[in-house]
């Protein structure tokens, strides 16, 4: 059987939850137009990859995320092994990125990539944060900028955003 | 990346390639380097197709043979028990998967601080 049922749409269930639980609508972001478009200028196979995640990820040694609007990050070098990366997160099931981390934090495919030539390379630097952060606020004036800042310093010419 | 449609639509970045997959695996399924390869690169191609701000990449892949785990998302049991609910009360205690990774986690901060966490202040 091919797809037969339409992406699930999550903000209308949850919406839906919380009505069932009595709370009051969740508010999602909502942007009229998307920022200012940046048009890629070398192929990929010259690109130098950035990555952030938002799975939750840390490395055996970091402090790990809390859930109490953590907007912190971590740095994680994309040259170490992935076997120390660690998943922590309220609002996904976790198995799986307990499993093998690349599901919501691609290290590994990306290297693939870069070995390959499909990709320049990958930045020695990717970051990780726990999106579980209900101040659209802090994410906006604090983690983004901040995120952005480094992957800019870092000398990335595109970012794969893996939210999750 | 996304596997939630309706939101990224709602936030509305420049570009996205959309992943129909439950939530926890933007980038692929566990364990299948192959087809994670084949997905997240692409992914990356929608930085070279797309040329429309707010374009989304549908991406040709599928979970399951059928996509009956949407059913089951998100839908509360009737009646609603307290388990459904996600937004209990929260503190600032970090939660590690392990114990030993509290452990590691400790005994680096006892010397000195975690030099790869990116802490920022609160603001006003």
């Amino acid at each position: 059987m091919p797809n037969t049922r339409p992406p699930v749409d999550y903000i209308e269930r949850t919406r839906a939850q919380y009505d069932a639980l009595g709370y009051p609508p969740y508010h999602w972001v909502e942007n009229a137009t998307p920022p200012p478009w940046a048009e890629l200028t070398k192929p990929l196979s010259q690109c130098r990859v950035g990555l952030i995640g938002s799975g939750g990820i840390y490395k055996t040694g970091q402090v790990a995320f809390h859930y109490k609007d953590d907007t912190s990050a971590r740095i994680i070098d994309t040259r170490e092994s992935t076997a120390t990366l660690r998943a922590t997160h309220f609002a996904y099931d976790l198995t799986d990125a307990r499993s093998d981390p690349n599901v919501v934090f691609p290290i590994d495919t990306l290297n693939g990539l870069a070995r390959e030539g499909f990709i320049g390379s990958l930045a020695e630097r990717a970051y990780a944060f726990m999106g579980g952060i209900y101040s659209s606020r802090r994410v906006r004036e604090r983690l983004a900028p901040e995120l952005a800042n480094r992957v800019v310093r870092d000398g990335v010419d595109v970012v794969l955003l893996v939210p999750v | 990346m996304t596997s939630a449609l309706s939101i990224t639509r709602s936030a509305n970045p420049p570009r996205a390639a959309y992943l129909d997959f439950p939530l926890g695996h933007t980038a692929g399924k566990p364990n299948q380097p192959r087809l994670n390869r084949d997905i997240v690169r692409d992914a990356l191609n929608a930085f070279e197709t797309l040329k429309q701000p707010g374009q989304v990449s549908m991406l040709p892949y599928q979970w399951a043979d059928d996509d009956a785990w949407k059913d089951g998302v998100m839908r509360p049991r009737s009646p609603v028990a307290k388990h459904d609910d996600s937004r209990v009360e929260r503190d600032a205690t970090p939660q590690y998967q392990t114990e030993q990774d509290r452990a590691l986690a400790e005994a680096e901060l006892a010397r000195g601080g975690c030099a790869t966490c990116v802490w920022l202040d609160d603001p006003a």
